[in-house]
């Protein structure tokens, strides 16, 4: 006999059945679009919230880390978006285009949606869903499925949508600047998309942000299509309040001869779990994916990358590194899948972690599955402790310990920022890793 | 008048093996001490011991540098009140550009001495004039400290650090290992423009070939962990003919 052992529901997964009950009604959607929510959260039902035996998860579980299910949050008043207005003040004054989503909705009036370059177009998610169109779309691989996708589709109020044409050049960046400014602790759910045109060429920046005495939780999805020949620049920074949950799936399709460029940048927040599923669709896709992590005090930071090479001739890259002090902890975990067609796949991945303190843990697990035979793949991982001899050495010249560790740690992370190649970004995201040494004290 | 270096019966030890052995050494301001001695003398662990390197343990004796305890200090205080120790493996640092380094060291001396800090101009232009002194491409300035640079070219960035930061006392641990006939020559030229009356040097060389370059007004032997003669130039001389074999013996 076969008895089904169901574990006991959490606190949690309990609060967000009851959520969902009184909430659906009210969420944006026509008929179809509430049949999918529907769908949607009868599969979260069935896997409940993940935890350390979902592999996928493995590190990060959900079930001991979220204590409890938030409201949603009320809309946010006049007072609450104006105080918003200073979101993604770390790209202040470089002129980007700034998109502004408070507590989970998108605030035309407070947006910069002025003199729009032609064949760019911005629509928000709520107006769409409405309308009973579909945000987001799932190829093959198991993001569709992933527990905090369909929690996200159950739940997604609000967001962007952005289309830029084809063979449009954009020279300003499009900042998607999220905030949480609710006091109240709240559950914010969104989903956005950007679609590239092929040949166009764009750079998006997307910042998350909120208050640091807030348990709020965060659960984002965007969606990023690459046209063939395309290129996306993408960089994301997650500098979420200190006692914040923050969930946010990528999900990208490169097209043929495209390019994906994408920097993430993870400093804040006290669960953080940035999941990126890339599909190289075309042929000669090429991505490029490099991130730092720099966390202290109980921090838990995980990275889980999926990397799928559906086409041939496709060349990826990825660069993980991660800064991890006191009783911090870093996940990486990244899986390269080259499919049977995709010949002449390059792939590299790299995953380093520096631990500054004896308690700061790193978890890194990399994996290649290959069903093509003539490919290069290769993937590394290093955890270790800054070196001794060479802040002897820095110090033998008159400079302080402290200051020794931060030109160290400077160098580490200095390679992923340095590969940014818009100088008002990586000017601006170096003064953010000078910011968080200087915080280290 | 206190002597530039003092050091008394200095004892140390790593990993528990007792390295230096009563070592006395005084160097007065103005004079070139060079330190000879055999493999395993001690040599290297005097230049780690004075700079402050982490893992030795210091089980007597004492050390002032112009009269200040110097052995209390952290190594950064020890070079912000004038102690330089050019390395005999210089480290390489990837992601820490020459000058930056540079300027970084520069400043935080000058801030701890309570000067003001100089401006990256000021420093570029000074580092350039040194850079020219030593036949430094300004190109390597950019470069990752060390990273690439080939033995002759890290010696000429140490010769280039000591000249910037000014010390009044300067360790050279086996300058001469490494460097061919012409870079020797330039490294030497660097180091013989530092001398100053005011400033002080400790040369540690296993062969005397250095020292016909930076010529010493006084030759001191080490040998297990002391000092066990102490002479003029022309001892040098003499145990190029006669080695260190008595004075293994002598020490043992």
């Amino acid at each position: 006999m076969n008895a089904e052992i169901r574990p006991v529901k959490t606190a949690a997964e309990i609060g967000l059945a009851d959520l969902f009950a009184s909430a659906r009604q009210h969420l944006p959607g026509g008929s179809e679009t509430k049949a999918l929510r529907l769908g949607a959260f009868d599969s979260f039902v069935a896997q409940g919230l993940p935890h350390s035996r979902v592999e996928a998860w493995r590190y990060t579980d959900l079930r001991r880390l979220v204590r409890d299910a938030k409201p949603l949050p009320a809309p946010p008043d006049l007072a609450a978006a104006t105080a918003a207005g200073n979101a993604g003040a770390l790209f202040a004054g470089l002129g980007f285009r700034r998109l502004l989503i408070v507590d989970g909705a998108f605030i035309p009036e407070l947006s910069d949606l002025a003199d729009l370059e032609a064949g760019i177009s911005i629509r928000s998610t709520a107006h769409l869903l409405a309308a009973d169109e579909p945000i987001l779309s799932f190829g093959p691989g198991s993001a569709g499925g992933d527990p905090a996708v369909v929690l996200n589709a159950a739940f997604a109020a609000d967001g962007v949508v952005i289309r830029i044409d084809a063979n449009v050049v954009l020279e300003r960046p499009i900042h998607l600047a999220y905030v949480t400014a609710s006091a109240t602790p709240s559950a914010m759910f969104t989903q956005s998309r950007l679609q590239v045109g092929s040949g166009a060429r764009v750079t998006l920046v997307e910042t998350h942000e909120g208050p640091d005495q807030s348990d709020y939780q965060v659960n984002t999805a965007l969606q990023l299509v690459v046209g063939d020949e395309a290129r996306l620049d993408h960089v994301k920074t997650t500098d979420e309040g200190g006692a914040a949950l923050h969930v946010a799936t990528l999900l990208v399709e490169v097209g043929a001869r495209a390019n994906y460029r994408a920097f993430g940048f993870t400093t804040g927040g006290s669960v953080v779990r940035n999941q990126l599923f890339t599909t190289l669709a075309g042929e000669g896709a090429d991505v490029q994916i490099r991130q730092a992590s720099l966390l202290a005090g109980r921090q838990h930071a995980d990275t889980t990358l999926a990397i799928d090479h559906a086409a041939a001739g496709s060349q990826s890259r990825e660069i993980f590194k991660a800064v991890v002090d006191d009783e911090a902890r870093a996940v990486f975990q990244g899986k390269i899948t080259v499919q049977p067609g995709a010949q002449k796949t390059d792939a590299r991945m790299m995953a380093r972690a520096l631990l500054l303190s004896d308690d700061a843990v790193a978890n890194c697990k990399p994996e290649l599955e290959i069903f093509a035979d003539d490919v290069q793949c290769g993937h590394g991982t290093t955890t270790g402790a800054l070196d001794d001899q060479l802040k002897f050495y820095l110090m033998a010249r008159g400079i302080p310990a402290k200051e020794a560790e931060a030109l160290l740690i400077q160098a580490f992370v200095g390679e992923v920022i340095d590969a940014i190649e818009r100088d008002d970004l990586r000017e601006a995201l170096s003064l953010a890793m000078t910011g968080w040494l200087k915080a280290r004290g | 008048m206190t002597a530039l270096l003092d050091i008394r019966g200095l004892k140390a030890e790593i990993d528990g093996r007792q390295i230096l052995n009563g070592l006395d050494l005084t160097v007065g301001k103005g004079e070139i001490h060079a330190i000879m001695g055999p493999n395993g003398a001690g040599k290297s662990t005097l230049s780690y011991v004075l700079s402050g390197k982490p893992g030795y343990e210091i089980t007597g004796g004492e050390v002032y540098l112009n009269g200040e305890d110097l052995l209390a200090m952290a190594p950064d205080e020890r070079a912000a009140k004038g102690l330089f120790l050019a390395f005999q493996y210089p480290l390489e640092i990837p992601g820490v550009a020459t000058l930056t380094f540079l300027r970084t060291a520069l400043n935080a001396q000058r801030k701890k001495r309570g000067e003001e800090e100089l401006s990256s101009p000021d420093v570029l232009k000074r580092v350039r004039e040194l850079a020219k002194q030593l036949s430094i491409d300004p190109e390597m300035l950019k470069r990752p400290l060390n990273v690439g640079f080939s033995g002759g070219e890290k010696k000429r960035n140490e010769t280039l650090q000591m000249a910037l930061l000014e010390p009044k006392l300067c360790v050279l641990d086996e300058t001469d290992s490494g460097l061919d006939i012409d870079a020797l020559r330039i490294v030497a030229d660097g180091v013989n423009r530092l001398r100053a009356a005011d400033r002080g040097m400790v040369v540690i060389t296993h062969y005397q070939r250095l020292l016909d370059y930076i010529v010493p007004d006084i030759v001191h032997v080490l040998a297990a962990g002391r000092i066990v003669k102490t002479g003029g130039k022309e001892l040098a001389l003499e145990l190029e003919a006669t080695g260190y074999a008595q004075y293994q013996s002598e020490a043992a």
